[in-house]
């Protein structure tokens, strides 16, 4: 390449003065093991930006709507939206009562079966949500400390479960999705009980899917059976018992030791909006605290994963 | 007056970053968003050259870096970034000229950017993208910045011009 102006030369220092600066960065944000010297700069950026990226989403949450216009009417949406809501819903229930039969079959449900739905959530909105260019799956939520989030807690809405809190801010907070390449969740197969680990492919939409290694290489997976989360020592970062997705296909290779499943969660991870955040019943919020037969998350009896 | 500049310069940057999150977001394609923080670099790039244009690219790509929903290794897009305002401002007095110069020269500067924060994803497993999803990513990204520019760009270019600190022809 040549230079384009003639007579002045594009300074070099400036351009190896920045891609230094950036190496600094990266090598200080990746090396550092436990707590990275940047996480105080992170949480200041999330406490100036998070209001405003709460109100910006506030201000064009209207608008949002718009391009639904275009496909159908009005009427109809709403209607779809009802008989969605009333699905997943009846759908949340089979999940959850197939896992609870079983346990009550084991014997050793007696207490779980009980408190195996309605945790105290913190209701919250997302805001922003990160582009598929940085190849990590997150979102911001406009609830931080100051509604009692914290990080490791379990996120879902009424379809299912949606992710865990990576950070929180103070009146934001920062979500990985289930689908992020990076997430591993345990999960549960509600008819037969076995236990697996669910990793996500890094795609929303239509063609969100999980990737479900069982833990027990003997056992299967049948097509259409639900997962449940497993649930990890004290609740965090997944409580127990929390829809996550229907298998979609069962397949096997001989390179690998146990059945792969393929998982399509509930949730639909492009069209976000209310989801809600499990916290102890007595939590101290700046909103209500929807409870519902408030257990605590912390009772969980199973161990998983981090 | 050159802190008014300075001033002026992060509130377009924190403005592009908050509309890529909060507000395009609602019409991304398989997650993919139109980079607003790319063009305003590349604007920056046509309008005051490379030195200029590295410079936002720094501050632009940290803004992704640290806003709210970003995950990854802070420094990644800083990088990509700076390397796109470099490039593009190489080019300016070709693209600064012609519609379609420029249009390539967003189309150029997208997929140099994504490919850039790409490799170094791989390079630091952080994420561990595979090959797969970046081929994917890549051209939906590069084929969104270049239908938004249009509405952009001209827009950008035209704040960046009166921006600019007075001085003899240039």
């Amino acid at each position: 390449m040549s230079p384009t102006s003639p007579g002045k030369r594009p300074s070099r220092a400036v351009l190896v003065l920045l891609l230094l600066a950036s190496f600094t960065l990266i090598t200080l944000d990746a090396r550092s093991t436990d707590r990275s010297p940047l996480d105080p700069v992170r949480s200041a950026v999330g406490d100036v930006l998070g209001p405003v990226e709460n109100g910006t989403a506030a201000a064009v949450r209207p608008f949002k709507a718009v391009p639904g216009f275009f496909r159908t009417t009005g009427a109809l949406r709403a209607d779809v939206a009802r008989l969605e809501a009333e699905n997943s819903q009846l759908r949340g229930r089979l999940a959850g009562s197939s896992v609870d039969r079983n346990r009550a079959a084991e014997l050793d449900g007696l207490l779980a079966s009980s408190r195996s739905t309605g945790y105290a959530l913190v209701p919250a909105r997302v805001v922003a949500m990160g582009p598929a260019q940085s190849f990590s799956r997150t979102v911001t939520i406009d609830a931080g400390t100051a509604a009692g989030v914290h990080p490791d807690m379990t996120v879902l809405n009424n379809d299912g479960l949606v992710g865990r809190v990576l950070r929180a801010d103070r009146s934001s907070a920062t979500v990985l999705l289930l689908v992020d390449q990076e997430s591993v969740v345990g999960g549960r197969l509600g008819s037969s009980m076995e236990v697996g680990f669910l990793r996500g492919r890094g795609r929303v939409g239509d063609k969100a899917r999980l990737d479900l290694d069982l833990v027990d290489a003997s056992a299967t997976a049948t097509q259409g059976d639900t997962l449940v989360t497993w649930g990890s020592r004290n609740g965090a970062p997944y409580v127990a018992g929390v829809p996550i997705g229907r298998v979609a296909a069962v397949y096997s290779t001989p390179r690998q030791q146990s059945t792969q499943a393929v998982i399509e969660p509930f949730v639909d991870f492009s069209s976000l909006d209310l989801v809600g955040v499990v916290v102890r019943a007595n939590t101290k919020s700046d909103r209500t605290v929807i409870k519902a037969g408030a257990a605590e998350p912390a009772e969980s009896s199973t161990e998983g994963t981090r | 007056m050159s802190v008014l500049r300075a001033v002026g310069l992060t509130t377009v940057i924190l403005l592009a970053v908050i509309l890529q999150v909060a507000v395009f977001s609602a019409v991304s394609f398989e997650g993919v968003v139109p980079n607003i923080a790319l063009l305003v670099v590349v604007a920056a790039a046509l309008v005051r050259g490379p030195e200029f244009a590295a410079a936002t690219g720094f501050l632009g790509g940290l803004a992704i870096d640290l806003a709210p929903p970003a995950d990854h290794v802070a420094g990644r897009w800083a990088l990509a970034l700076v390397v796109v305002g470099y490039l593009a401002g190489r080019v300016r007095h070709d693209a600064g000229t012609s519609a379609v110069a420029a249009v390539v020269t967003v189309a150029a500067c997208s997929f140099v950017g994504t490919s850039v924060f790409a490799l170094s994803g791989m390079l630091l497993g952080d994420p561990a993208i595979p090959v797969g999803s970046a081929l994917r990513v890549i051209p939906i990204a590069v084929l969104y910045d270049v239908l938004v520019t249009p509405f952009v760009l001209p827009v950008l270019m035209r704040l960046f011009r009166r921006m600019r600190p007075h001085q003899v022809a240039y």
